[in-house]
């Protein structure tokens, strides 16, 4: 009974986004069609669809090759990012020089470094995408997951003390489990910029079959729905990331979400 | 039969804190160099409930942290139970409760309490035998599982003193703990706190800005005025009974305004 409703209740929560979709999405194709049957600059859904279709064997390698440069990259960029803020929260000399240097390199456009990485790693290589990727997402990892380390409850650092608990035990049991909730929230931002980052450095070069080159040769060529088709395919790479992420943010904390039931 | 020309060694009670001629200053040197206390002299002796009292910038809770080895002393000796603060700190001496509960969200009720244990190396069926025995003592037998968010203030503290005599510390150290509760759940935490102190026969100094409060729990109320942080006077405050009842007898009244004197004349000098 109670299962029966609180089913209901998360089926009313889904209906409005729902609606609001398929009204976007029908005005979308309804306006095309009536101003624009051939579709040229801006493709209705429906010739979207048909793109995907059309090149479902293409578009499912290339959000695989794709896929794997954001992911890797992801990856990478948690760990050097988790790693550098437990550096600098162990030790305070790593803090003094790293941290305003992190702050430094942060105001690099590093998106617009990808032909720069091209250079260094080959014109046709994916590292040079992941490099993008990886120094993407390491920024708001490192900024985050420091800040959680640091800002913690003082007199919890205390009541360790008092336990004549040493600093190592102190970072295990207190700032760590703090820094959850912090490294949580630049995990869901990175996985969006994972796949921006990836998608723009393929547009200056990796490998020739990633979803960067579908949509520059697509739109090159004037084949604009072929180009959309690989954009919806990042779109969902994009969305099946964050959902893993909110998803493990649950599994890994679900202390943090008992006070604050939606 | 002739007499022992040696006396029995005299069974008194051993001191828990000796203070002596403890003065802190902070930033010394600098512009901002502060003589938070000036040449301390305190004596508590084991199984006393000695509460510090004072008007703020008293030095009260900085005493309270020194006997804590929290911070250090300028000059003068800390010891706690015979040793250095900071010896009995590493041993295990004592056990603090601050103003906020200060626990860890992220583990529950008995997983809390169980905190110090695990910092000491329990093996976990005694920790969690540990464990139980104290929510019982502080009557949260059922909220065993539940986690810190989903407590009210008054509860949260109580965990945290169980958490605080979960190894049964000889020393309980509490910094302002009732400061944020609402009167009646104060007045209750007071009642629970005596009768967890007379149960387990621990020694207690308490920090309090509140003189009904020094005057209800304690054995000995030590007044402290500001700047610098001085010991204005120690009080021996004896009520007869120890517990709710006390509250309405002429002796407590009569020691609230003496308590509220001497700290009013603190203030004007």
């Amino acid at each position: 009974m109670k299962a029966g409703v609180e089913a209901l209740n998360r089926l009313r929560q889904l209906l409005p986004p729902i609606l609001a979709a398929a009204i976007g999405f029908g005005g979308w194709e309804l306006l095309l069609r009536l101003t624009q049957p051939d579709g040229f600059v801006l493709p209705a859904p429906s010739k979207i669809a048909d793109a995907v279709i059309e090149n479902s064997a293409a578009i499912q390698t290339a959000t695989r090759v794709t896929g794997f440069i954001v992911v890797s990259g992801l990856l990478a960029g948690v760990l050097f990012g988790v790693a550098a803020a437990l550096l600098v929260t162990a030790f305070r000399t790593a803090n003094e020089t790293l941290t305003p240097l992190a702050v430094a390199v942060n105001a690099v456009p590093i998106v617009a470094l990808a032909p720069i990485f091209n250079a260094w790693f080959g014109l046709l290589s994916p590292r040079s995408n992941q490099a993008v990727v990886v120094a993407l997402v390491f920024f708001p990892i490192f900024i985050n997951t420091s800040r959680g380390l640091v800002e913690v409850e003082p007199s919890q650092v205390e009541l360790m003390e008092s336990y004549g608990a040493p600093k190592w035990r102190i970072i295990r049991e207190v700032r760590i489990p703090n820094a959850m909730p912090y490294f949580f929230t630049a995990l869901k931002l990175g996985t969006s910029l994972a796949v921006i980052a990836a998608i723009v450095a393929e547009y200056f070069g990796g490998r020739q079959d990633a979803l960067g080159n579908i949509i520059t040769n697509s739109a090159g060529l004037t084949r604009y729905a072929d180009a959309w088709a690989a954009v919806l395919a990042g779109s969902l790479l994009g969305i099946a990331l964050y959902g893993l992420a909110v998803l493990l943010e649950r599994l890994v904390m679900p202390w943090y979400f008992l006070g604050r039931r939606t | 039969m002739t007499a022992d020309p040696t006396p029995a060694v005299e069974i008194r009670p051993a001191s828990a804190v000796e203070i002596s001629g403890v003065t802190k200053v902070f930033n010394p040197g600098g512009t901002n160099e502060v003589l938070a206390l000036d040449n301390i002299d305190l004596n508590v002796d084991a199984g006393d409930f000695v509460t510090l009292i004072g008007p703020s910038g008293c030095g009260k809770s900085t005493l309270l942290r020194l006997v804590a080895a929290l911070v250090d002393s300028t000059s003068g000796t800390v010891l706690v139970n015979g040793k250095t603060a900071d010896q009995a700190r590493l041993d295990r001496d004592y056990s603090m409760v601050f103003q906020k509960a200060g626990l860890f969200d992220w583990r529950d009720v008995s997983r809390n309490i169980e905190l110090p244990l695990e910092l000491m190396g329990w093996k976990a069926a005694d920790r969690r035998r540990r464990s139980a025995e104290m929510l019982e003592l502080v009557k949260l037998v059922d909220f065993a599982h539940h986690h810190p968010l989903e407590l009210s203030g008054g509860m949260a503290q109580r965990v945290a003193i169980a958490r605080a005599m979960s190894f049964k510390p000889a020393l309980l150290l509490m910094d302002e703990p009732f400061g944020a509760l609402d009167e009646m759940t104060r007045e209750h935490m007071q009642n629970e706190l005596l009768r967890i102190w007379s149960e387990t026969e621990t020694t207690v100094i308490f920090v309090t800005h509140s003189i009904s409060e020094a005057v209800f729990l304690s054995t000995k109320v030590v007044v402290m005025s500001p700047r610098p942080g001085r010991i204005a006077a120690v009080i021996d405050n004896d009520l007869g009974t120890r517990d709710d009842t006390a509250r309405d007898t002429p002796q407590f009244f009569a020691n609230v305004s003496a308590v509220r004197r001497v700290l009013r004349a603190g203030e004007s000098q």
